[in-house]
């Protein structure tokens, strides 16, 4: 998952919305654990559009 | 076993605070804490209350951090009628507009009044289980992991709702039964400082665009659109953009603050206690799902919560078993008012524009006087029973 911080507004929506308990909010860093299977919905809901998928490698 | 702690409270929200105050107004060693550098920020609230609300939970009004008071509500229809609820005798869903960067401060300060400790920039990252039973979390504080146990810990992390998936007690929301948000804080505003505004229609899709006055010409607008109904990445604040532009009233404003987040809009958790684990606030998904309201839900669970607590530290039993009192507590107090309202939601979201136009329509010849979700579902159920038909009997 890419992350552009220049959008994100460590809200948190992505983190409860996950499905999988896969992302992490720490105050203001997210991250994403191998949990994440890649299903989108933290990408829909981020207010600001600050989530992308990344081709996988 | 002694442990660090009998209670630690993970998050320092509102729920969190009235939790760990009754907890530790009936003798417990409360620890709770906040992963923020600041309590009550960053914030994300439309910030609207009742006064009943806080009455039902024993706060007492403090001028410091009522932003303004209102005189009503208004509804406005996607052709732009106006449904207007007026109101001096502030009812049950709005009724004043709080400051929650001095309201979330104002209750934590009561929690340590009574002996809470309170730690800032104290995450937690899991919790510690032995033999099922939650015994403690651990985390990061100020940049140092940490261990502590307890005798029960406390899910006050809000929409995130974590603590209580790492115990294992599912929180997994529907994409139908949450709502995305964003919102600003905008001064140079033209609209009525004395009214809370709700704006219906696919101008926010499953949603609402509100307006609630923060003195003069400042007031938050923002906008909540059901994830089920987004197609595009950051199309919530697209939303909320392209409908301040339009506005009149609001496209002479400009921003002092913007803030993000999500609601729950669900029915409430099945389950908010385990051994050793108490979920409250958000986190229980208790935020009413017709308003998108939670202070008062949220310091009512804590209420309740915090007093089964003491009761548990008295008795030194800190097991699901015990803790049930709490889950059967709030139910008694709210779970048939939000399951009615999340029938409702679920009725509202499938109406067009033009059906909305005429229910607000009616609902203007009618008059409502007293500005609850419950009053206008009433004055709905005489006009136009159809749309309420599969709930009729929570009416």
């Amino acid at each position: 998952m890419k992350v552009n911080i220049d959008k994100c507004m460590h809200c948190g929506a992505c983190v409860g919305t996950c499905p999988q308990n896969a992302v992490y909010l720490n105050d203001v860093v997210l991250t994403f654990n191998e949990r994440c299977n890649r299903c989108g919905l933290c990408v829909k809901t981020c207010p600001v559009g600050a989530l992308k998928l990344e081709a996988k490698a | 076993m002694k442990t660090d702690y009998d209670v630690i409270v993970v998050g320092a929200g509102p729920a969190g605070s009235m939790t760990a105050m009754h907890a530790a107004k009936g003798g417990a060693r409360v620890l709770m804490i906040e992963k923020r550098q600041e309590i009550g920020s960053s914030l994300r609230c439309a910030e609207g209350i009742s006064k009943k609300g806080l009455d039902k939970v024993e706060i007492q009004v403090d001028r410091r951090w009522v932003s303004s008071e209102v005189a009503g509500a208004k509804i406005v229809s996607p052709n732009g009628s106006v449904f207007r609820i007026d109101e001096r005798q502030a009812g049950d869903e709005v009724g004043m507009v709080l400051e929650r960067h001095l309201f979330d401060k104002a209750i934590a300060a009561k929690a340590a009044h009574v002996g809470v400790e309170i730690k800032l920039k104290c995450s937690a990252t899991d919790v510690i289980m032995e033999k099922g039973k939650v015994v403690g979390i651990k985390g990061i504080d100020n940049g140092e992991p940490y261990k502590l146990t307890a005798g029960c810990v406390v899910a006050a992390d809000g929409y995130e709702s974590q603590v209580a998936r790492w115990a294992g007690v599912e929180t997994k929301l529907k994409p139908g039964d949450i709502t995305t948000c964003f919102q600003y804080r905008m001064t140079n505003l033209k609209t009525e400082p004395d009214y809370c505004e709700f704006i219906l229609g696919s101008t926010a899709p499953g949603g609402y665009v509100w307006v609630f006055p923060k003195g003069d010409d400042t007031a938050n607008v923002g906008i909540g659109v059901l994830l089920s109904k987004l197609k595009r990445p950051g199309e919530v604040k697209a939303y909320l953009d392209k409908f301040i532009k339009k506005d009149p009233r609001l496209n002479c404003g400009q921003p002092l603050e913007a803030l993000a987040g999500a609601v729950s809009v669900s029915v409430p958790l099945e389950k908010t206690v385990a051994d050793g684990l108490m979920i409250v606030g958000d986190a229980a998904r208790v935020i009413d799902p017709i308003t998108g309201g939670g202070i008062a839900n949220g310091c009512m669970t804590g209420f309740i919560g915090g007093k089964v607590l003491a009761k548990c530290v008295e008795a030194n039993d800190f097991s699901e078993k015990m803790l049930m009192e709490y889950d059967a507590g709030w139910r008694e107090n709210m779970e048939e008012r939000l399951y009615r309202n999340w029938m409702a939601k679920e009725k509202f979201l499938t109406l067009s524009d033009q059906t909305l136009d005429s229910v607000i329509d009616t609902l203007s010849t009618a008059g409502v006087d007293k500005m609850s979700v419950f009053n206008i579902l009433k004055a709905i159920k005489e006009k136009h029973p159809e749309l309420v038909k599969e709930f009729e009997d929570l009416i």
